[in-house]
């Protein structure tokens, strides 16, 4: 039976971190309101882009470019990892870590690890992975200028032949309490599906127009990923963060249970004794 | 002549979306200006300034590259900088030409002689636009 001032303090340390979890509820979930709507304003460029991209690559089938040709031997890959920079989320880091690592198995070869967020750095690195570069500080609001520099970033590596196929692993926001960690390959590109506008004319050819759309697209992919991942570390947050609350709740309880217990006891211990005391005389 | 649906999207807003005369702007090879029933055509934009003409009215916009699309219906423009000449600083402008300069002249090699020019380009445009009337209620929505 613990003593009734350990419990005491017991119950105090709980009650300072129900109030912790709880702040960081309030604040995951103010932030999440901002993630979902710079994700919903980035949907239209996000369509768009990807539409004028698919129709080019529909309507130039014979169009050759090298960021959409797969190289004949492929040995090193680069796989960009979208987490976050600090726990208390849930399940959140391990599933689009694990998701990854999987994906590594069964592709194979050499990998380099670009990490956005730390929790994806110290994953593959204990994993004994090469990991490159790792973003910090913007995962939970990305901006566009962000994603350009990964984008670029991962197209320089692509370029100058230090890897040869480039993955993107990120986490799907499905809804507010719904997450799928994704794994899409950047490149060489793979054209999205769609039916071309006939007769469209690309000035001054199909070529320079993918030249100069490409690395617009992967910074618009990038920018989608980061976005919706960042909307699912808070999301994860939130709900993680509401579960520590009432657990806090929970446990409080029962400890102050305990607690009344311990302290009816003591009181009826004395009671008996100054009985017994009183008897003996 | 008709007019037509012109569309603006930037990654963090749908900047303007509306029916309009004609739209002019600086494509990689040169202006180009889009009036209803162009032809189907996709090309990549320049750094420059962007006019839209509806009716008696005009407004500028500054667009520094990006994409434009037109499908024979609407156009679309596709850009990551795109800048009404109220949001424009025009004394970090000012100050960014000036700098520019600056790295055209102490330039070492062509790359930093490049970089210098882009930005001397897009601070020449943003103090061009800015000393155009801004024009409120920007968004109007097609009919």
């Amino acid at each position: 039976m613990p003593s009734i001032r350990g419990i005491k303090l017991r119950i105090k340390s709980i009650n300072s971190t129900q109030h912790i979890t709880k702040a960081m509820n309030l604040v995951a979930a103010s932030k999440l309101q901002r993630a979902k709507a710079k994700l919903s304003q980035n949907k239209a460029y996000y369509e768009e882009t990807k539409r004028v991209m698919a129709s080019i690559a529909a309507a130039g089938r014979n169009v050759r470019h090298p960021l959409m040709t797969p190289r004949r031997e492929v040995k090193n890959n680069l796989l960009v990892v979208i987490t976050s920079d600090r726990g208390l989320c849930g399940s959140y880091n391990v599933n689009v870590s694990r998701e990854a690592r999987k994906f590594m198995r069964t592709v194979g070869n050499v990998y380099n690890v670009i990490s956005v967020g730390n929790k994806g750095k110290e994953f593959f690195r204990r994993r004994k992975k090469k990991v490159l570069e790792t973003f910090t500080g913007i995962s939970e609001n990305p901006f566009y200028d962000d994603a350009a520099v990964i984008a670029g970033m991962a197209l320089d590596l692509y370029r100058n032949g230090t890897v040869d196929c480039v993955y993107l692993a990120y986490t799907e926001f499905i809804s507010t309490i719904s997450y799928q960690p994704k794994i899409m390959r950047l490149l060489p590109l793979e054209a999205p599906e769609t039916v071309s506008v006939s007769g469209m004319i690309y000035e001054p050819s199909e070529e320079a127009v993918l030249d100069a759309l490409i690395p617009k697209y992967l910074e618009t992919v990038m920018f989608g990923a980061l976005l919706e991942s960042a909307a699912c570390q808070l999301g994860a947050r939130m709900t993680g963060m509401d579960a520590a609350t009432d657990n806090a709740g929970k446990m409080m309880d029962k400890l102050n249970l305990q607690y009344n217990r311990a302290r009816q006891g003591a009181i009826t211990q004395e009671i008996t004794e100054i009985v017994s005391g009183a008897n003996a005389l | 002549m008709g007019t037509f649906r012109l569309r603006l999207v930037s990654p963090m807003r749908l900047m303007y979306d509306g029916d309009v005369d004609m739209v002019i702007m600086r494509a990689k090879e040169g202006d180009i200006a889009f009036m209803s029933g162009h032809i189907p055509l996709t090309t990549a934009l320049g750094y420059g300034i962007m006019k839209i003409i509806k009716g008696e009215e005009t407004r500028e916009a500054s667009v520094f590259g990006g994409f434009v699309e037109a499908n024979g219906k609407s156009v679309t423009v596709l850009s990551d900088m795109l800048e009404w000449p109220d949001e424009i600083d025009i004394k970090r402008a000012e100050r960014a030409r000036e700098r520019a300069e600056r790295a055209m002249q102490e330039a070492k090699d062509q790359v930093e002689y490049r970089r210098a020019e882009l930005a001397f380009r897009r601070a020449t445009v943003r103090i061009e636009v800015s000393t155009y009337p801004i024009i409120k209620g920007r968004l109007t929505e097609s009919s």
